[in-house]
């Protein structure tokens, strides 16, 4: 089981908690506002771009060989950039927070 | 097995220099082959930009046959961001749960009509109907609307005889000109609604922009839609075991729909121009010369995907550019995925086998290479489950 906190662009706060799954999932399950994920989650689209917090950047786990090729041309991009796709809900990322960049 | 399969004419080309030069009407065209390259021009509107003198950006060029910018498409950033902001929501609608439904509806009505005969071609009979009906939804039109768009054949701007037929394209245009002046008279909630009542730069859209916008709508999605579905059917053809899998693992859908656009690439390149003199995988391309992404070879570059000439429907790592890159990237991509999704769910629940019976490839040909997008004509008996 993981917790999340996304903070959307307008500064909403949202707090998901889930098991399984990507953390793209997560949020459009929660309607996360700008997580769109239109590529179903397979790394073409860019639509799930977020930042995570410094400090739980490292429990988010390796950025893969596809987003760091993606995010090369993606906007506000920073050293705490994911595709949220990519990352897999489990109890390794419980208690991060995360900032929603569109 | 195997009439499915579609070839990737590229590859020798892509690993050995990255690019082909093409001739198009006296006009040539550098073609960029690499997934990373094509992504890199893409991305770099400054240098390589959409808003050329209408019609040149696509390839074979339409210059001598259209006059209108077809927009948000022939416009760079920020005039594009901003056309795009006006339309951008409307294209999300398909992503609602009642359009999904009414999707279905159609999708069930097409694939019942399959189901029902002995043979029936694919192409006219099935993928033209059903993209066109669905379009009706896109627009938020009266379905019987479809009727007329069906009664255009499969290639409203393409004729046998010639590939740019002037003729062929006046009839949309005529087509479009006739539905903005229905809608200026007569107030409604379609997309010609939306966009005649749409403000930028403090202003009404001009008629002029109206269709650019609508033409573009037209074009873009027809061809590209039809050979998404008919391929589909081909590879289901030789792949029932794939029907199988959607209908055990519902999920799989998803990853389909995008593995199956990578696969086929519907739309094999498009065009930019070079606003300076630059380079691309080490070759000068001129200022004022023509460059094309080529999604098609860069959705097979093996650097990127593995097993990149095999259709693996539960592929997780997936970053094709089927649908483009990037400022331009598809905006009916959320209609064109969904309508697929539904698609191969449907059929997975009702269709057991598919058959072809007979088939005519439609293959084109870019200089010396020859790339097969879809068909001319699929003849296939369907059975139910
Ligand atoms: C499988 C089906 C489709 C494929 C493979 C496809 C492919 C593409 C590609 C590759 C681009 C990028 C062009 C560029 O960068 O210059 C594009 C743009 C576009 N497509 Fe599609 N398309 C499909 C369906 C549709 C549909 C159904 C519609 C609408 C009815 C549509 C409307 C558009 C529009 C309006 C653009 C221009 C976006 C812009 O310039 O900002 N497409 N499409
Ligand atoms: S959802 Fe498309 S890249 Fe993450």
């Amino acid at each position: 089981m993981a917790k999340v906190t996304f903070i959307t662009k307008d500064n909403q706060e949202i707090i998901a908690e889930g098991e399984s799954g990507s953390l793209m999932g997560l949020a459009k399950a929660h309607d996360v506002n700008g997580i769109l994920g239109d590529c179903g989650g397979v790394g073409s689209c860019g639509t799930c771009h977020v930042h995570i917090a410094s400090d739980d950047f490292s429990k988010a786990g390796e950025l893969t060989e596809l987003e760091k090729d993606m995010l090369e041309f993606e906007e506000h991009v920073t050293n705490y950039s994911r595709l949220s796709c990519q990352i897999e809900v489990n109890d390794v990322i419980d208690g991060i927070t995360v900032s929603v960049v569109n | 097995m195997g009439s499915s399969e579609i070839d990737d004419p590229f590859e020798v080309l892509r690993t050995s220099k990255g690019y082909e030069i093409i001739d198009d009407q006296g006009d040539p065209v550098v073609m960029v082959l690499g997934h990373k390259n094509v992504r890199r021009c893409a991305h770099n509107w400054k240098t390589f930009q959409s808003g050329a003198e209408p019609g040149r950006i696509v390839v074979p060029s339409e210059v001598n046959i259209r006059d209108t910018r077809q927009i948000p498409f022939e416009v760079d950033p920020p005039e594009h961001t901003e056309y795009r902001a006006l339309v951008e929501d409307w294209f999300r609608r398909p992503l609602q749960e009642d359009y999904k439904n009414e999707l279905k509806h159609l999708i069930d009505d097409c694939i019942f009509v399959a189901l029902s005969k002995e043979e029936i071609e694919v192409v006219e009979d099935f993928a033209l109907p059903l993209q066109s009906r669905a379009l009706t939804l896109l627009l938020n039109i009266p379905l019987e609307e479809s009727e007329t768009w069906i009664s255009w054949g499969t290639h409203v701007f393409r004729s046998e005889s010639s590939k740019l037929d002037k003729s062929k394209a006046n009839i949309l245009y005529d087509y479009i000109d006739g539905q903005i002046d229905k809608a200026i008279e007569n107030p409604g909630d379609s997309l010609y609604h939306h966009l005649l009542n749409a403000e930028y730069q403090n202003r009404k859209l001009t008629k002029e922009e109206v269709r650019g916008v609508m033409i573009l709508i037209f074009a873009g999605g027809r061809d590209t839609v039809i050979n998404y579905i008919t391929n589909t059917m081909a590879y289901f053809a030789d792949h029932p075991e794939s029907l199988s899998l959607i209908k055990k693992m519902p999920t799989v859908a998803n990853t389909a729909v995008e593995e199956l656009v990578r696969y086929f690439s519907p739309l094999t390149h498009m065009g930019r121009v070079a606003t300076e003199s630059t380079t691309v995988c080490e070759h000068a391309v001129a200022q004022d010369s023509r460059i094309s992404l080529c999604w098609a070879s860069a959705n097979r570059d093996d650097t990127v995907f593995d097993q990149p000439n095999e259709v693996i429907l539960n592929r997780k790592k997936n970053p094709h550019v089927a649908f483009g890159f990037s400022h331009h990237k598809c905006l009916g991509a959320a209609h064109a995925r969904q309508l697929m999704n539904v698609l191969l769910t449907s059929l997975s629940e009702k269709v057991e086998s598919i058959k072809v019976i007979n088939q005519a490839e439609n293959i084109e040909e870019w200089g010396a290479v020859h790339r097969k997008v879809g068909y001319h004509s699929l003849t296939a008996s369907f059975r139910p489950k």
